[in-house]
């Protein structure tokens, strides 16, 4: 078990690369209604991800960048503008896109492995594609945990079934939503790592939100900056660093100076 | 990560490093006074004359003794055999108390018979229900086990049901929730006189009694349980492909089972009394209308011995229930033991 914890190397049994999808968001404006009155969260909110690229969404917390990723999922229709992966609308949720929360959110009467294999099991695909289980949760380095309740696991481990739970399904765009957020600060560090290794080999389209600007940096080629709530794009900032990434690169340092300051967050820089 | 992992694995199930055999294992003192009390009580039950004539007198003393010669067998050859007699240990204290209450309820009826008869009755008189009366007691039992079965059953699948319905429904919501506020509390006694004229035997009222008196509380807290499901489980499983069947019985339906299972708990409560009531005034057979037959014959002995039985029965039935949960919900961290 130790040894498939490290075994992320590309040969790993990764899921056959699906290509990542084209996300176009256009002009999406969304708001609740909160006893009574709409309370806008997005808005005009535009701007596209190509396929396989890894864009970080940040912004102060409650601003509404999670509410952008649920209506990414379709689990929610926006209140006006469109949203389309390939072109297509998006309409309802969809395999090829899921949701990894803060929250594990594993279902407690499960076993690991039931949770893993949840997508294929609501799909009918269990019994023909039952192997891809196993390999999602080598994939995360959890191979001898299959069996394991998930009060049995820790914060970390938990989060990691989650993302096997995801990725067992091939997404083609992997929505993100802090996922790392209620972690300890070690424990996030080793995963942000992994991450980007199961980013780079399953090439998918990542969206990634968060409110920490350094994971931010280190994981997505673009880092989108919202403001307050109602959340509008403030800045689209392109990180030209290369991977492998160092967490020390002074152009990340400078990178970080930047977006701390269109947080308005750099008084203490 | 591989520190992480391992530091912070803690699965059940790891064997706990066994205490190492003594090799001289203490003698059961506590068994051995028990054993000879057991032993006394025989003695008392079978020397002492009894002031009336009761038939199972010598049974029940060489059942006593019987008891009392295996303790002791068991306190001296136990340790050197080498069984550690857990169990046995366990209920150690009970065995010494039981024979000492045996003896007092023997002095103050057989014996000396300080309580006034017919109402209070000797072991044996029990001793004596069990012996000779055993099959109609028996046929009681069949008879209350199938009706409560029937009733019990019906009542927990249709609550099931309408739990799961009601909360998931919006439309089922609005019609049952006041129905259900207006005649779930009810007893289901009440219905009885209409149950009696409404079905065409008394049998098939009572089943629709105990359906009643089970269904409410499991309808209840079904549907609190399916109430208070996180919705993440539900918009998870969405993006994961689930079709709204998936979502009702794999995560609705299995995240709400505690609650289901309380509410399971609480209807084989009230299903108790309901059964003895309406076997007492509507149902020929089983052990409520035993009891009552033996009232009316001023049978007490006969009455106290289907009273043990009944509590036996109920006990048998929950701790039944206990197990059914405990192997489902093994998932969950905590649970009653019973």
């Amino acid at each position: 078990m130790v040894s498939a914890a490290l075994s992320l190397r590309p040969s790993a049994p990764v899921p056959a690369a699906a290509a990542g999808l084209n996300l176009d968001v256009e002009h999406v404006s969304h708001a609740f209604q909160l006893e009574g009155a709409p309370l806008p969260v997005l808005d005009d909110v535009s701007f596209s991800a190509e396929p396989g690229a890894f864009v970080a969404l940040l912004g102060p917390s409650g601003c509404g960048k999670s509410t952008l990723l649920r209506l990414v999922a379709g689990l929610d229709p926006p209140t006006a503008g469109r949203l389309a992966v390939d072109g297509e609308p998006i309409a309802a949720p969809d395999p090829s896109r899921i949701l990894v929360f803060q929250d594990p959110t594993l279902y407690p009467w499960r076993t690991v492995e039931a949770n893993v294999s949840l997508g294929l099991e609501a799909r009918g695909l269990l019994k023909a594609q039952r192997r891809r289980v196993g390999d999602a949760l080598s994939l995360v380095g959890l191979s001898g945990f299959a069996s394991a309740y998930p009060r049995q696991l820790s914060g970390g481990m938990a989060q990691r079934v989650a993302l096997a739970r995801a990725l067992v399904n091939e997404p083609r765009l992997l929505l993100l939503d802090e996922p790392l957020g209620k972690l300890d600060s070690l424990t996030r560090i080793t995963m942000q790592g992994e991450i980007l290794k199961l980013w780079q080999d399953a090439r998918f389209t990542a969206l990634l939100v968060t409110h920490d600007v350094e994971e931010a940096l280190f994981l997505a080629q673009r880092v989108i900056v919202f403001s307050e709530r109602p959340a509008r794009i403030k800045a689209d900032v392109t990180v030209d660093v290369p991977y492998p990434r160092h967490r020390g690169d002074p152009r990340l340092a400078e990178l970080r100076h930047h977006l701390l300051g269109l947080l308005g967050l750099d008084a203490t820089w | 990560m591989t520190h992480q992992l391992i530091e912070t694995a803690h699965l059940d199930g790891v064997p706990r490093s066994d205490r190492g055999h003594a090799l001289r294992r203490p003698l059961w003192r506590s068994g051995l006074t028990s054993g000879l009390l057991w032993l006394s009580a025989g003695a008392y039950a079978g020397l002492v004359p009894d002031v009336d004539d009761f038939a199972y007198t010598r049974e029940f003393a060489v059942g006593l003794a019987a008891i009392g010669g295996l303790l002791v067998l068991a306190a001296l050859a136990g340790p050197v055999a080498g069984l550690r007699l857990k169990a046995l240990r366990h209920w150690g204290p009970w065995l010494l108390v039981l024979p000492l209450g045996l003896i007092a309820w023997e002095a103050v009826t057989a014996k000396l018979e300080l309580l006034p008869r017919p109402f209070f009755v000797p072991p044996q008189a029990l001793l004596e229900v069990y012996l000779d009366d055993w099959p109609k007691l028996g046929l009681s039992v069949v008879a209350s086990l199938k009706l409560l079965a029937w009733g019990y059953v019906i009542g927990a699948a249709v609550g099931v049901t309408l739990g799961v319905s009601i909360g998931w429904w919006r439309v089922a919501g609005y019609w049952a929730h006041p129905v259900l506020r207006f005649i779930g509390p009810l007893p289901a006694t009440a219905w009885l006189p209409v149950a009696f004229f409404l079905f065409p035997s008394s049998w098939s009222a009572s089943v629709f009694l105990l359906a009643l008196a089970t269904g409410f509380p499991v309808t209840i807290l079904t549907w609190s349980g399916i109430a208070s499901v996180n919705k993440d489980y539900y918009d998870i499983a969405r993006t994961l492909g689930a079709s709204e069947r998936f979502l009702v019985l794999k995560v609705a339906i299995p995240a709400a089972l505690p609650h289901v299972f309380v509410g399971l708990f609480m209807g084989l409560g009230t299903s108790f009394a309901v059964l003895v009531v309406a076997e007492m005034l509507g149902v020929k057979a089983g052990l409520g209308w035993y009891l009552q037959w033996a009232q009316g014959w001023a049978a007490y002995a006969n009455m106290y011995a289907a009273l043990l039985v009944m509590a036996l029965m109920c006990s048998s039935l929950v701790t039944l229930l206990f197990r059914l949960r405990d192997r489902t919900l093994a998932w969950q961290k905590e649970l009653v033991r019973w």
